[in-house]
């Protein structure tokens, strides 16, 4: 392949991946939009609900509505987004901003992935040899796991987040200042059919965890919510606490066990990536397991992950306690992902066998 | 665990008191065996051991010891660690001398194999055999128990549906009798284990069916963890019979494998160091590939592959090949490729002219365009020792300072240069000294550094003269025995394992996430079909129950009952009344 052409279509990924990046930016603004919004529809809706049960003759009297009835008001909201939550994607609450963030970051995926395949048209191999390359794969596949739960739940309120941690991670590895680098040969050690499925599910795994955090973060909100609306009860005192979104998210208990589900399957991708890891060592350096930084990390990941399913499943720990630790295994698998390239760098040190 | 519930018991898993799910079992159990009771005066020595044992195999006591292993396991990623990175430690203790005699009285440098590390492991392990063998025995028999008995009023279960179906039949009771023998037949093909409780109170029968499905939620669960355990035994056991040595090998150069021929060797406690098994190995070719200069990564080696040939005792030579990632098995040893450089050979001669030194020199690599270090020790031959460390240039090139460096990691146009040192050596002491480092604290140097003296600067067959008539140096052009014809030889460094443990670990770990795919995704439920005789009319109620955490329960609850109802009509048509 003559040096110029190839030097363009490198040129094209990179264009296409900065594209993205914006998109996914823009992305990130309408998802915050839509938060911001989303008390406004809680309001409207309530208001709704309102209506019908002074048609239906309910005991309601003006705006004597009592903290008692608010508890009963958390309730039907937490009850109406739990529907929500499930429901088929064209039977979703219309949310213009969600729509527009949802339709955004399908156009930033899109170029995303022409960035990723073009990248590895020119290199002629899975685009992973080097950190940028890792954080470009690594990313898209967060992206295509997000999108793809869509089609399941109504998850769009975790899109800010998504869109958020994608940009801060593309970019920051995209600069050409930081880890840019033009196409290089892939270096012998990473020439393992075990790499590639090891990169691959943790990725997967990651993505699942970001959207299991999200959740638990959210189940803590709504949790502290739910609470003082309890506590507000016969002290008359009017309910205020949290962001207005929160009213149109299930409530702490469903976001909990939707958390649960998301970690548990993040859990078992990960065990794959600690398998699948351990099967490359073996091959490239002989032994499975050795301590070192990395795979000490991806260890303490996992043990973090199965103390969070037990905590779940223990009397005390179930509900904030145990979503703290859902926060605290996904702030590991951060500093993993960090070390994880770092570690990819020493390989070629090693790689060079010099 | 619970005695007041021996209908719930003979099915439902034993879960440690604290378990999330036996809160209302164990308040029970609290009530009704002393022994449970934390504050009970009469607690004698058994009590307390018994005590101490199920807080040792509790929920909250496994879930602590995960956190604390997840703590535990951290500071070996900061620090630097002998089993990994020994090196590492050797430059801590030199960088923070006061601070690293306390980290290692504290075992830091070995975080995987200190007391606290291991207490850790040790006790989570014992917590978790507790935790399991109870729990099996108990599943033993839950497998062949019957389900439970159907709930006298279904209505309060969460997942629940009704059909009234009016005059169905002329025969009431047989038409309800029949609805439930359907529904045992369809949840039977649903996979559930099914059992019939008929009942006649005053005169209106009732016919229901109680279904239980996902016992093998709790076998994943049990072997899950009991495959945890055959990892550790695996790893633990396996680590005493596994070997691993380092190697260096000169192009025709043959390695046979027994202890004087390894570099280094650390056996497993139950190796027999002097009973390995018998092969040798000879390095044929060494190649790899550079990316050319005008492309990008130029310089950057890859492909590498040593040829080698391999004869086991009594056997024809075979040949083989070791690339990264793809090591050699010989007779169950396996053998990696760690690393590569050149040979030169090199050739002193005393001032007569016999020959006191002649070998190929390991030079060991520096830099990405491999300048390379080696040592070369003349002990017998001259007046006094002879010391020799030089650079090794594959492509010579000039900085501006004037130091040499290597611009290219291929033979372009290698070149080697030498300082000498005369005087002890400091071989003859005893004391073990690296192959690759001179001591020099009791040699004057000779020619470079502040001597004024040049370095002795060699092209590949160039002799030079050591200074002061102590004879003469040569490097050897090799281009004869090279199956490249390069002038220099090169050498790769092997590490050879044996491990025959790994597969077993594989095995084990494999287990393991089998288990726990079923432990986490098979839906454990019980499920009730009941039909009742109300005068003409028959009343069918469908109640789901989940055990555990079961998402679909109201989805699968609805569809079975549209799935039974449709049939029952199908038949109903079918069927002449
Ligand atoms: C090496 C330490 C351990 C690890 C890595 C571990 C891991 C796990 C994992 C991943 C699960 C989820 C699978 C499932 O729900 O069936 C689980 C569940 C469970 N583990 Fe462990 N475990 C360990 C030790 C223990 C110990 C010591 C006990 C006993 C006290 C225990 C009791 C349980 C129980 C009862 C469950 C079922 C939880 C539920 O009902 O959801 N585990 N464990």
């Amino acid at each position: 392949m003559p040096v110029d052409s190839a030097l363009s279509l490198e040129s094209v990924s990179f264009l296409l991946v900065w594209t993205a990046i914006a998109i996914y930016a823009l992305a990130f603004i309408a998802y915050v939009v839509d938060l911001s919004r989303r008390s406004a529809v809680a309001v409207d809706r309530s208001a709704q609900r309102e209506l019908v049960s002074v048609g239906a003759g309910a005991a309601s009297v003006g705006g004597a509505a009592g903290p008692a009835s608010a508890v009963e008001e958390l309730r039907a909201e937490g009850r109406a987004a739990e529907e929500n939550l499930n429901a088929a994607p064209g039977r979703r609450t219309r949310l213009l901003w969600a729509r527009i963030g949802t339709s955004l970051t399908w156009l930033a995926f899109l170029f995303h992935l022409g960035g990723v395949i073009t990248r590895g048209i020119v290199a002629g191999h899975v685009p992973w040899s080097n950190m940028y390359e890792f954080a470009l794969t690594g990313t898209v596949l967060i992206v295509a796991v997000y999108l793809g739960v869509l089609f399941r739940y109504d998850l769009r309120f975790l899109g800010s987040l998504i869109t958020g941690m994608v940009v801060l991670m593309l970019g920051g590895a995209s600069l050409p200042f930081t880890f840019y680098v033009e196409v290089v040969p892939l270096a012998d050690p990473l020439k393992s059919v075990w790499l590639v499925i090891h990169v691959f599910v943790a990725s997967l795994a990651t993505a699942l965890f970001a959207i299991a955090f999200g959740l638990s973060v959210l189940q803590l909100m709504q949790a502290r919510r739910e609470q003082r609306a309890i506590a507000a009860v016969g002290t008359g005192a009017t309910m205020r606490s949290g962001p207005g979104f929160l009213r149109t998210l299930p409530g702490a208990e469903a976001l909990e066990s939707l958390a649960y589900r998301f970690a548990i399957m993040g859990f078992v991708f990960w065990t794959f990536t600690l398998i699948a890891g351990s099967i490359w060592a073996n091959d490239a350096w002989g032994r499975y397991w050795g301590f070192d930084t990395k795979e000490v990390w991806t260890f303490v990941i996992w043990v973090l992950y199965a103390g969070y399913i037990h905590a779940r499943a223990t009397r005390g720990w179930r509900g904030a306690r145990s979503a703290w630790l859902s926060i605290v295994g996904f702030a590991a698998v951060i500093f993993n992902f960090t070390i994880v390239n770092m570690f990819f760098k020493g390989l070629h040190a090693y790689s060079g066998l010099s | 665990m619970s005695p007041s519930r021996s209908d719930d018991v003979t099915v439902d898993p034993l879960r440690p008191a604290d378990h999330a799910d036996a809160a209302a079992d164990s308040m029970d159990a609290g009530g009704s065996s002393p022994d449970d009771t934390v504050n009970s005066p009469a607690l004698g020595v058994v009590g307390w051991a018994r005590w101490g044992w199920r807080q040792l195999t509790s929920m909250r006591t496994a879930l602590l010891l995960l956190l604390l292993l997840a703590i535990a396991a951290i500071p070996g990623s900061l620090v630097p660690q002998r089993s990994a990175d020994p090196n590492g430690v050797t430059r801590y203790f030199t960088d923070n001398p006061d601070l690293a005699p306390i980290l290692d009285g504290l075992q830091l440098f070995d975080v995987y194999t200190s007391a606290w590390f291991s207490a850790i492991y040790i006790l989570l392990f014992i917590s978790l055999i507790g935790c399991v063998i109870p729990r099996t025995q108990h599943h033993w028999k839950a497998l062949r128990a019957r389900p439970p008995r159907t709930p006298a009023r279904l209505e309060r279960l969460s997942t629940y549906r009704e059909t009234l179906i009016e005059g169905a039949d002329a025969d009431p009771a047989a038409y309800a009798a029949d609805a439930v023998a359907l529904a045992e037949q369809q949840l039977r093909r649903g996979g559930y284990r099914t059992e019939r409780y008929d009942t006649d109170r005053r005169g209106a029968p009732s016919f229901s069916v109680s279904a239980e499905r996902g016992y093998l939620k709790e076998t994943g669960n049990l072997i899950f963890h009991g495959a945890l355990v055959g990892v550790l035994i695996a790893v633990g056991v396996g680590g005493g019979f596994t070997y691993t040595g380092q190697t260096v090998i000169i192009q025709g150069d043959t390695f046979t494998n027994a202890l004087v021929d390894y570099s280094s060797f650390n056996p497993g406690r139950f190796v027999d160091e002097n009973s390995l098994v018998p092969y040798a190995i000879t390095l044929d070719e060494f190649s790899v590939s550079y990316v050319a200069p005008d492309e990008s990564g130029a310089g950057q080696a890859g492909d590498f592959v040593a040829r080698l040939t391999t004869q086991r005792a009594g056997e024809d030579p075979t040949a083989g090949e070791v690339r990264v990632n793809h090591p050699l098995d010989v007779a169950g040893d396996r053998i990696f490729l760690m690393g590569n450089g050149y040979a030169p050979t090199i050739t002193v001669r005393a001032p007569d002219g016999e020959v006191v030194y002649s070998a190929s020199v390991p030079f060991l690599p520096q830099d990405r365009n491999l300048t390379s270090l080696g040592v070369v020790k003349v002990p017998d031959g001259l007046p006094e020792q002879l010391g020799l460390v030089g650079f090794f240039y594959p492509t010579v090139a000039e900085l501006e300072t004037g130091a040499l460096t290597s611009g290219w990691p291929a033979l372009v146009y290698p070149e080697l240069t030498l300082n000498v040192f005369e005087g002890d050596l400091g071989i003859d002491g005893g004391i073990p000294r690296s192959v690759y480092a001179l001591d020099t604290t009791d040699m004057t140097q000779l020619t470079g550094g502040t001597t004024g003296v040049d370095s002795i600067r060699l092209l590949p067959g160039e002799t030079a003269e050591i200074p002061g008539g102590r004879g003469t140096v040569t490097f050897e052009d090799d281009s004869a025995v090279t199956p490249t014809g390069e002038p220099v030889k090169r050498f790769v460094s092997l590490s050879i394992h044996r491990d025959a443990a790994a597969t077993w670990v594989l095995v084990f770990a494999s287990i393991a996430v089998a288990g726990l795919l079923a432990a986490l995704f098979v839906p454990r439920r019980r499920m009730w079909v009941k039909a009742t005789v109300q005068g003409p009319n028959v009343r069918i109620e469908y109640a789901g129950l989940a055990r555990g955490e079961d998402p679909t329960l109201d989805a699968t609850v609805e569809r079975f009952a549209g799935d039974h109802g449709a049939s029952l009509a199908g038949r109903g048509a079918s069927k002449p009344t």
